[in-house]
């Protein structure tokens, strides 16, 4: 089993015939992504990497019953195909877009809570059930089929953890990335939620890093209600104070949101800290043992 | 982004958020001016982007415009040293000469995101004129505090609410309430991360004034808002850091010897980590970014070394969608061009890993092959302290 997404995944891409839409698009469709739409308004009625293209997901959903979506496209555009993608119904939203203004996002987010849809994102490498279905822009080669989830606010970072696990053939149920940014979907808690329902995740890697309070509110779910053991790691530990590290959103505000309260919050909590990013793999092992 | 006070003052202004009269200048004799227009008391403000400034010697009170000259002189072109400033000090390029107010109460009105709950809050103490971080951490039930709904936005009775909580009445609390609406039209309508107003003075008349402006903006926005995009001032920012984001490189500068250069801001701060749990300390955080071609490779390879602390540079990739074979070649044709000498550990993960290795080992540049994180933070750790 996985979580949110597996081989009945059926994919429409936002910004399909965009550079990065494009490329993108292909990688799904060899690692076996059902791809059964894509949108770019004014280009309906058009097919694009054999595909068929439509103006609005709302077409894409009726004609190809599209339950899940990806979006490619520009920053300033990308909230409202969010809200678009949730009004046709789609249950799955990933935004890969990089750069969203936070007012834009408040906005979406606001406009979700009525709405039956997950979104993933923005600012993600995406979602990945191996072996089942890849919705983003990950390397589909270095996952591997398994019992291990992960839930991440990196990416790169990410890929070093499912290498990890890969080598020491766990492999994954689902990996999923919510995003650097202040403003995202799924957080750890909503994702933790899903992977305890999962028979087939034996154990879940959160990837947490500086700023925000998201790690910490995990610590109390998964010390309170989470019977899986969970491994951790916090990136940024000798990132200084007041400064954006990369992502939009790991920054050390007003001392709040350091890697050492996130860290002690999850060890409280009975989590497998890993000091070292090279020891994720152990410590994986180490819960499961 | 930051900006400096006289500059959020000038975005307040135009909301019609009330503000000391006021002028800012570069030169001494302009100072003097304005003191004679404004004055003859005012308050000479040295603009640099830290806080901090009045226990540095960077706010005065004067009594005539002669004296205004005098202090103008002295303050433009100091170096201010204050407790956000780092030893080194700010330089004072600009001086803003506002009239002198009387002081009867400091009140604090601030604006922020809030991330859990997704949404704007606005903050509001009778503490106002000391660090509110403080007050937040010993005195908590006096920061009142309003949530903005997205849909619906700031509304008056939550002006309101925050106004009598602060204890202003008759004539200052329609003055409050009126300021504070329009303090969060301000932040909204330029995409703003803080507006702080530390302190809100109440002068003895009852009038409502920011004293002080602070305002910091979405980056991610500033597109939308080119005015305020051009009021960046790249003096106040660390000039490699400056020079990286021309590239759109994220690098930041810290105290170590260790360069870093890494795909992805998760990756980097774990291989900053990673450095420290070997012994090290790490001399930047640097992001090459998702789409690594051999010129940002290069331009990162660049500003990583112009960092004359820079002992030995640890080089971490894991392709992903980018190919490590293409930032192999990049890091020979950056290794060659600008003639590097400082030893390299070099790790490449991940899509096309191998061919990556061959075209490095078979490019007679002198490096270090890791096979992972661990093993590459081991090897930089001693080469930077040789």
């Amino acid at each position: 089993m996985s979580i949110i997404i597996d081989e009945k995944t059926r994919v429409v891409v936002q910004g399909i015939t965009g550079g990065e839409g494009t490329f993108h698009t292909q990688k799904m469709q060899e690692y076996g992504t059902a791809v059964v739409a894509g949108v770019t308004p004014g280009k309906g009625g058009t097919t694009h990497l054999d595909v068929p293209v439509y103006n609005s997901v709302a077409d894409a959903v009726k004609k190809e019953g599209a339950n899940a979506s990806v979006i490619f496209v520009p920053a300033y555009f990308a909230a409202d195909a969010i809200m678009e993608a949730a009004d046709a119904g789609v249950k799955c939203v990933v935004c890969i877009t990089e750069g969203i203004p936070t007012f834009d996002m408040i906005k979406a987010k606001f406009f979700l809570k009525e709405k039956d849809c997950y979104l993933i994102g923005p600012n993600t490498p995406g979602i990945i059930s191996p072996g089942k279905c890849k919705i983003g822009i990950m390397p589909g080669h270095i996952h591997t089929p398994g019992t291990i989830g992960i839930i991440s606010r990196s990416g790169t970072l990410t890929y070093e953890a499912v290498d990890q696990v890969s080598k020491l053939e766990y492999g994954q149920s689902t990996a999923v990335g919510i995003g650097g940014d202040p403003i995202v979907g799924l957080k750890f808690i909503e994702l933790l939620k899903l992977f305890k329902e999962d028979k087939d995740t034996e154990a879940v890697i959160l990837i947490g890093e500086i700023g925000g309070t998201a790690e910490e509110e995990a610590a109390v779910y998964i010390k309170e209600e989470f019977p899986k053991p969970v491994v951790s790691f916090i990136a940024g530990q000798t990132a200084p104070p007041g400064r954006r590290m990369g992502h939009a959103g790991a920054i050390i505000a007003g001392g709040k949101g350091t890697a050492k309260e996130k860290m002690k919050a999850l060890e409280d909590a009975g989590v497998y800290v890993a000091k070292s990013p090279a020891e994720i793999g152990q410590k994986v092992k180490e819960a499961l043992s | 982004m930051k900006i400096h006070e006289y500059q959020a003052k000038q975005i307040l202004n135009k909301f019609d958020v009330q503000i000391p009269q006021g002028e800012v200048t570069d030169s001494a004799s302009i100072a003097r001016d304005i003191a004679e227009k404004i004055g003859p008391k005012v308050v000479l403000k040295a603009q640099i982007h830290a806080g901090g400034r009045g226990k540095g010697g960077g706010i005065k009170l004067v009594g005539t415009p002669e004296e205004a000259e005098k202090i103008a002189q002295e303050m433009i072109g100091m170096t201010l040293v204050t407790h956000q400033t780092g030893p080194e000090g700010k330089l004072v390029k600009r001086i803003l000469v506002e009239e002198a107010l009387d002081i009867a109460r400091e009140l604090y009105i601030g604006i922020v995101i809030d991330r859990a709950k997704e949404a704007p809050v606005v903050m509001a103490s009778s503490e106002g004129g000391v660090e509110i971080e403080k007050v937040a951490a010993e005195i908590p039930e006096l920061i009142f505090k309003e949530y903005v709904n997205p849909a619906f936005g700031f509304l008056p009775f939550q002006a309101r609410s925050l106004a009598f909580k602060l204890g202003l009445e008759g004539d200052s609390f329609k003055q409050g309430v009126k300021f504070i609406m329009r303090l969060y039209e301000a932040f909204k309508s330029t995409d703003a991360s803080l507006a702080e107003i530390n302190p809100l003075l109440v002068t003895e008349q009852g009038n409502v004034f920011a004293l002080d402006a602070k305002m910091n903006f979405d980056d991610n926005a500033l597109l939308r808002h080119p005015d305020i995009k051009e009021m960046r001032d790249l003096d106040e920012e660390d000039p490699l850091e400056a020079e990286a984001s021309k590239f759109n490189l994220n690098y930041i500068k810290l105290d170590g010897n260790v360069g870093c250069m890494v795909n992805g801001a998760g990756l980097a701060m774990a291989t900053m980590d990673i450095i420290m749990h070997s012994g090290g300390m790490p001399a930047n955080f640097l992001d090459v970014g998702g789409g690594v071609s051999e010129e940002s490779v290069k331009n990162a390879f660049r500003i990583l070394v112009s960092d004359k602390d820079v002992k030995a540079a640890l080089i971490n990739i894991f392709g992903g969608i980018v190919r490590c074979d293409l930032v192999a070649n990049g890091i020979v044709k950056a290794a060659k061009e600008l003639s590097l000498d400082i030893p390299m550990v070099v790790r490449l993960e991940g899509t096309n890993a191998e061919q990556g290795k061959k075209i490095l080992e078979g490019s007679g540049l002198s490096f270090f092959p890791a096979e992972t994180m661990k093993e590459a933070a081991e090897k930089i750790v001693p080469l930077a302290k040789q």
